[in-house]
């Protein structure tokens, strides 16, 4: 099960409308061994495309410095799909390396109508994924 | 002196949960074939077909090696080497 802040899924959602029509990602990190997102870190497409979505590789090197440094962990990595619905594509399977995150989809795919913005959010562990359940509370 | 190795968490199956090792080598090819001696597996993690792999990043003191010779770059000892698997997907 995730437990995330309102706050900090009004940012990742925020972050998906924004990029929107492109892909948006990022990672919230948080304090090793806590499973407790807590530092909201939006990331740059560097792929800047509708279909796909990958960390700039100097990006990524900073970001994982700064989280050893700091002693965090990327407790959820999340990405928006933009025409399809939030859920682990071939794709995301096969590229997922994080074991321990959560990894938290959102779907822009709705942004003209009413319709529920899908926020879901998965395990994904050697090949096989398993949605889980989402809580959202207000503070921790 | 060698060259240390930091390990991303998918990887430290190989070395016993350790976050950094050590090794030798000219070049890259030759310190990941030296890995692979002390570390069976990791080998095929990193490098396939003799290239690197495309979506695993390979940095000698903080510059990703695609922007230097590849798995043909060379290294020396008291050189950091950091191995970090992309961050990427997408709906495709």
């Amino acid at each position: 099960m995730l437990t995330i802040t309102q706050a900090l899924v009004d940012q990742i959602v925020a972050h998906a409308r924004k990029d929107h029509p492109d892909e948006a990602c990022g990672v919230v990190a948080g304090p090793a061994g806590s499973d407790r997102p807590e530092r909201f870190i939006p990331m740059l497409n560097a792929a800047m495309s509708p279909t796909f979505y990958e960390f700039d590789s100097g990006d990524l090197l900073k970001l994982y410095r700064e989280m050893d440094d700091r002693d965090e962990e990327p407790v959820v990595i999340y990405h928006s799909h933009t025409a399809t619905e939030a859920y682990p594509s071939r794709t995301d399977i096969s590229y997922a390396n994080e074991p321990g995150a959560h990894y938290v989809l959102v779907s822009t795919a709705d942004t003209d109508g009413l319709g529920d913005f899908q926020f879901r959010s998965y395990r994904i562990v050697e090949g096989e994924v398993t949605e889980e359940e989402v809580t959202v509370v207000e503070t921790y | 002196m060698a060259i240390e190795v930091r390990i991303p968490t998918i990887l430290r199956t190989y070395t016993d949960g350790q976050k950094a090792v050590e090794g030798t080598g000219d070049t890259l090819a030759e310190l990941f074939a030296d890995l692979e001696t002390r570390h069976t597996g990791i080998q095929a993690r990193i490098v396939d077909g003799g290239e690197l792999r495309r979506f695993v990043n390979v940095y000698l003191n903080d510059e990703d090696v695609r922007f230097l010779d590849g798995i043909n770059t060379k290294v020396a000892d008291g050189d950091n080497v950091t191995i970090l698997p992309a961050v990427a997907g997408g709906m495709a």
